[in-house]
């Protein structure tokens, strides 16, 4: 028998930030085939996507678009994290980056939602 | 600070329970003199393991209300909650009885991560002259100060999702010969740490680079081993 480690064991910034890139990845994962779905209207004619476009200034949309820019951010950051993990010179816990690379993400998000309602 | 703390120790082989325990609190006790009490006065059936008792044999690590660590360098006032700890074996490993794990898995894997030192010189020969701030020996330095306790083990949950994962210790064994420039059998030792359970199967979660009472980075070396590995792949070496 073999004992596995719980939450208590994970709760720290670089697991956390793990878990943040990991899940926002998949999000992002999954929302690929509807984006190109939406894309692939235009092949159908300009009506057919103009009449889908006309849904996304729907609040709802909005929300979700607004959801698309955070994950997004935090992603590339999380990337960013990673290749400078993999290839820079460092040391320590770096817990610095992971509060930047947090902190860019939700910038990010803050800045696109007061653009949403200028 | 009350008087006594409660204690909820792993007993039993392959399945077991917590069994609570309750031990006189003192001043600047460690995890380590709580489990010695135990055994020492409640129940001498209890199974654990130590040596040094000043943190240099790396025997007497355990899970600390849910953290692996090591006992003996651990003061019960910087993890009890309350009143409570909750004290058992090291994940990953299997257990013999009680706090104790069997870690031949563990140093197996040093062998497999070739985390021999193979030289080419003899006592007949001249010293190597390496020098101390030169890149190389910086990065072997970093990681040198292992003394194998298994916590990094432990803690990652790569070595949980995939057991033939080679795990933070044996990489970072391998990453310090890597950098050791007396030693001749780099490419052997590349290829043996670029597999699939080996520097790639990494996650970066850094729990390995958080616990190590050492702190040593683990993360650090095994990136350092996705580059080597990743330049020898290039050129045609790990064939």
């Amino acid at each position: 028998m073999k004992r596995v480690n719980d939450f208590r064991s994970r709760n720290h910034p670089s697991w956390w930030a793990f878990l943040v890139h990991r899940i926002s990845g998949l999000l992002l994962g999954l929302f690929l085939p509807v984006h190109f779905w939406a894309l692939g209207l235009a092949l159908k004619g300009e009506a057919t996507l103009d009449g889908f476009l006309r849904y996304t200034d729907a609040p709802l949309f909005k929300f979700g678009e607004w959801g698309l820019v955070v994950l997004l951010s935090l992603h590339m950051m999380g990337g960013v994290r990673l290749l400078l993990i993999e290839f820079g010179p460092w040391s320590g816990q770096r817990k610095n980056w992971i509060a930047g690379a947090l902190g860019f993400g939700l910038a990010a998000g803050l800045v696109f939602a007061l653009a949403l309602f200028a | 600070m009350s008087a006594t703390l409660k204690v909820k120790v792993w007993r039993g082989k392959t399945s077991g329970s917590f069994v609570d325990y309750e031990v006189p609190r003192l001043e600047s006790q460690t995890v380590l003199d709580v489990v010695t009490h135990i055994q020492r006065h409640l129940d001498p059936s209890l199974s654990y393991r130590f040596a040094c008792r000043v943190g240099m044999c790396g025997s007497c690590a355990m899970t600390v209300n849910g953290v692996a660590r090591w006992t003996c360098r651990t003061h019960v006032s910087k993890v009890a909650d309350g009143d409570a700890l909750e004290i058992a074996p090291l994940s990953n490993l299997p257990v013999i009885k009680d706090l104790a794990t069997d870690m031949r898995e563990f140093f197996d894997k040093w062998a497999k991560s070739h985390g021999q030192f193979k030289g080419t010189k003899t006592r007949h020969d001249e010293f190597e002259q390496v020098r101390p701030e030169s890149r190389e020996r910086m990065a072997a330095n970093a990681g040198i100060e292992c003394i194998g306790c298994g916590v990094c083990y432990a803690s990652c949950d790569v070595v949980t999702w995939r057991p033939d994962f080679l795990g933070p210790a044996a990489l970072n064994r391998a990453w310090t010969l890597a950098n050791d420039v007396r030693d001749n059998a780099q490419r052997e030792r590349l290829k043996a740490v670029a597999g699939d359970v080996g520097c790639h199967a990494c996650h970066t979660q850094g729990s390995c680079s958080e616990r190590c009472p050492k702190q040593i980075e683990p993360t650090a070396g095994i990136a350092g081993l996705k580059r080597l590995a990743g330049r020898a792949a290039v050129r045609g070496e790990l064939e």
